[in-house]
């Protein structure tokens, strides 16, 4: 196989490991910018990936299995901001909870069904690649011919859920930097009386971003689930929900900066695994599969170490974590 | 009329209980309701998980034995907890002493008496735990770094590390390529007492040192005023960099011993599962307690018992055993609001309209008695 086929590969795999992260990291900024630190992305996430099963399998419909994968991770959500907002509690011991809970829900409710393959439609729909080229033609071409192959096979082979879950990245910087809303979403998440005083409604505001947010994490796990593995397993997620907590401070709360990160991420993700198979650098102990997989969590410490003694650096909402109360002002 | 949200005086110790326990109930209901619409039978569930934990000597062995490192955790957590040290890296911090603790059981000579075994691989293990929880500890005191996300990310480092030692550094030859670590020695199993390994003994230990040492010492007195208020403690001459690094340690240090009494007393061979998730059932067992240590004697072997129980449930009725993370979840969301309850109180009020009706009919004496300091007479 030729390296240039190689790489493209590799970017292709990369991509789409980058795409639960990327919807996890989207709905956990939103969160997070409306003042919400939800430590439950990993139960979202196992909530998603069940309840979009379960229904992908009885239905074969794509869209059901999204819509009910949306409502299982939203119901979490749901419950996360009812709490944390409504009944002021701590952020982070809810959050706790929600991952617990959401886990042991998903599997509970997943078991029956574990280790079933999706129905032939969602099949399709997950192999489909829409935006594929059409290369013959230019494939004899000196330049182009390779450049244009590469390209194809690194970033046009994908579903349209990969498709639509980078545009999604791209609408969020959009709403959170360009529109009034998303202007009064950073407000909240910085400082909420201020936002309350100049008329933004606080608890409506972080009540839908808790929500939506969730429900992206949601869609990471439906992605993980129906789309990418087309098998429902238990803990499917596997710590991937603690991986996007760990994203959404080494991208800044930044849409934009979290597509780099993902795809980043998922690099690593499977570095680990290919570099086994590469006799010469898997046996030197650093850049064994194992050490690798540490590299993300060891990354993120170091970014949060610079952020914190950096003090120019953005340190995330100011109020994040801290429940508002009308009252206190 | 609307409503609107107060703070409360402190509500009395049985109000507070009672709503407590009220919590728990709502929370048992709920999950009854849950498993009832997936189509299991919630009061045969409830039975089996019971009888799994406490109906037999057996099953109350078990329960003990998983409530041992749980309570140890916990114990530890809540130190670092009443300095508002949000650490939430117990697990790491576990797995982190249990891999000093294997490494002093290897480094002793196979002769060495059982008592001599243990207390090094105590030593060791709360070395691991006190340095590994020491690293954010400092970040957090002398640059202000999140300590909730650093130790977060700690814990999978230490699985991490605990998988790598497992595959590549300490993979044990004589396994026949079997991925795993050599078992620490005969000499190093902690001995069984009324059928449970001496780990409760430990345990217990703990508990009265964590109880005597936040209540009774100077340096817990210094823990708390620290807690309340960083600058309080500032202005009272306390040294709060010096408690906050020495405090976390000591926390990490009994975390790391839970991981100890893991290792020598039930699974004898390291692996990353040795946290088993103690790590965070402990911050919510902790939480639940209110930092009493008494108390987390209690909700640890309530905890235990339900993830015994359901072993047992679902071996007898086939329902899964996550089911019991979904009852865990709930009593804490549960126990969670239940704080809001103890805590607030909701007023119904009158509007703007019918409030300058009374200000023009009385004067402005009982529209000041509405504000803030004066919700109860509202």
């Amino acid at each position: 196989m030729d390296i240039s086929l190689m790489i493209a590969l590799f970017v292709a795999s990369a991509v789409r490991m980058a795409v639960p992260l990327l919807l996890g990291t989207l709905g956990e900024s939103l969160t997070e910018r409306a003042g919400n630190l939800n430590l439950g992305v990993e139960g979202l996430m196992m909530m998603g990936a069940a309840t979009g099963f379960i229904a992908a399998y009885h239905t074969d419909n794509i869209a059901l299995a999204i819509l009910v994968g949306m409502l299982g991770s939203g119901f979490g959500a749901l419950l996360y901001a009812i709490l944390t907002i409504t009944f002021r509690t701590k952020q982070d011991v809810t959050g706790l909870a929600l991952t617990i809970f959401g886990t042991g829900f998903a599997n509970t409710l997943g078991k029956s069904l574990a280790n079933q393959n999706t129905p032939p439609a969602i099949r399709e729909f997950a192999q489909a690649t829409p935006l594929h080229l059409p290369l013959e033609p230019v494939a004899s071409l000196p330049v182009l011919g390779p450049v244009l192959a590469f390209i194809d096979t690194a970033f046009l082979q994908h579903n349209w859920f990969v498709y639509l879950t980078f545009a999604a990245a791209v609408v969020g910087w959009i709403y959170l930097f360009r529109t009034r809303e998303g202007l009064h979403l950073r407000m909240v998440g910085e400082n909420p009386a201020a936002a309350d005083a100049s008329g933004i409604r606080v608890i409506a505001a972080k009540y839908v971003h808790v929500v939506i947010g969730g429900i992206l994490c949601g869609l990471g796990g439906v992605y993980i689930s129906v789309v990418n593995v087309g098998t429902y397993l238990e803990n499917i997620v596997a710590g991937r929900g603690w991986i996007v907590v760990a994203l959404v401070i080494f991208i800044r709360w930044d849409p934009l900066k979290a597509i780099a990160g993902s795809l980043l991420f998922g690099a690593l993700e499977i570095v680990g695994f290919r570099i086994q198979h590469i006799e010469g650098l898997s046996s030197i102990p650093v850049f064994s599969q194992y050490a690798i997989d540490m590299y993300p969590y060891l990354m993120t410490i170091i970014v949060l170490v610079i952020t914190y003694a950096r003090k120019k650096a953005y340190q995330g909402p100011a109020a994040l974590g801290v429940p508002y109360f009308r009252e206190d002002r | 009329m609307r409503l609107r949200i107060a703070k409360k005086e402190t509500a009395g110790g049985w109000r507070a209980a009672a709503i407590r326990i009220i919590s728990v109930l709502v929370a048992l209901l709920f999950s009854g309701l849950i498993m009832a619409a997936m189509g299991f039978d919630p009061i045969a569930a409830y039975l089996a998980i019971a009888k799994g934990s406490f109906g037999s000597a057996r099953g109350l062995i078990n329960t003990v034995t998983v409530a041992i490192p749980l309570l140890i955790v916990a114990l530890g957590l809540s130190i670092s907890f009443s300095m508002r040290f949000w650490n939430i890296g117990g697990e790491g911090q576990m797995v982190m002493g249990a891999i000093f603790a294997t490494y002093a059981a290897h480094q002793l000579p196979e002769t060495t008496p059982a008592v001599l075994y243990w207390v090094t691989m105590a030593l060791a293990a709360m070395i691991g735990g006190g340095l590994y929880a020491l690293i954010p500890g400092l970040f957090r005191a002398y640059s202000g770094t999140n300590e909730t996300l650093f130790t977060l990310m700690l814990n999978y480092v230490a699985i991490k590390v605990a998988v790598f030692l497992r595959l590549v550094l300490w993979k044990d030859p004589a396994a026949k390529g079997f991925p795993q670590i050599k078992a620490i020695p005969e000499a190093a199993h902690l001995p069984k007492i009324f059928g449970v390994h001496i780990g409760w003994i430990i345990a217990l230990v703990v508990t009265v040192f964590v109880a005597i040492y936040l209540k009774y010492t100077k340096r817990g007195y210094e823990t708390r005023v620290v807690g309340e208020s960083e600058r309080t403690a500032h202005y009272a001459g306390i040294n709060v960099r010096r408690v906050l690094v020495g405090g976390v340690a000591l926390s990490g240090a009994i975390v790391g011993l839970a991981g100890f009494a893991k290792l020598s007393g039930v699974s004898h061979v390291l692996s990353e599962s040795i946290g088993g998730g103690n790590g965070f059932s402990a911050v919510i067992v902790a939480w639940l307690a209110q930092l009493n240590a008494p108390v987390m004697i209690l909700i640890a072997l309530l905890f235990a018992a339900m993830e015994q129980g359901a072993m047992g449930m679902e071996l007898a009725l086939k329902i899964p055993v996550s089911v019991s993370d979904v009852i865990k979840g709930l009593i804490l969301f549960s126990a969670l609001a239940s704080e809001f309850f103890i805590s607030y109180h909701v007023v119904i009020e009158k509007g703007p309209r019918a409030l300058l009706r009374q200000y023009r009919r009385s004067g402005r004496k009982e529209l000041q008695a509405d504000t803030p300091e004066g919700e109860d007479q509202a």
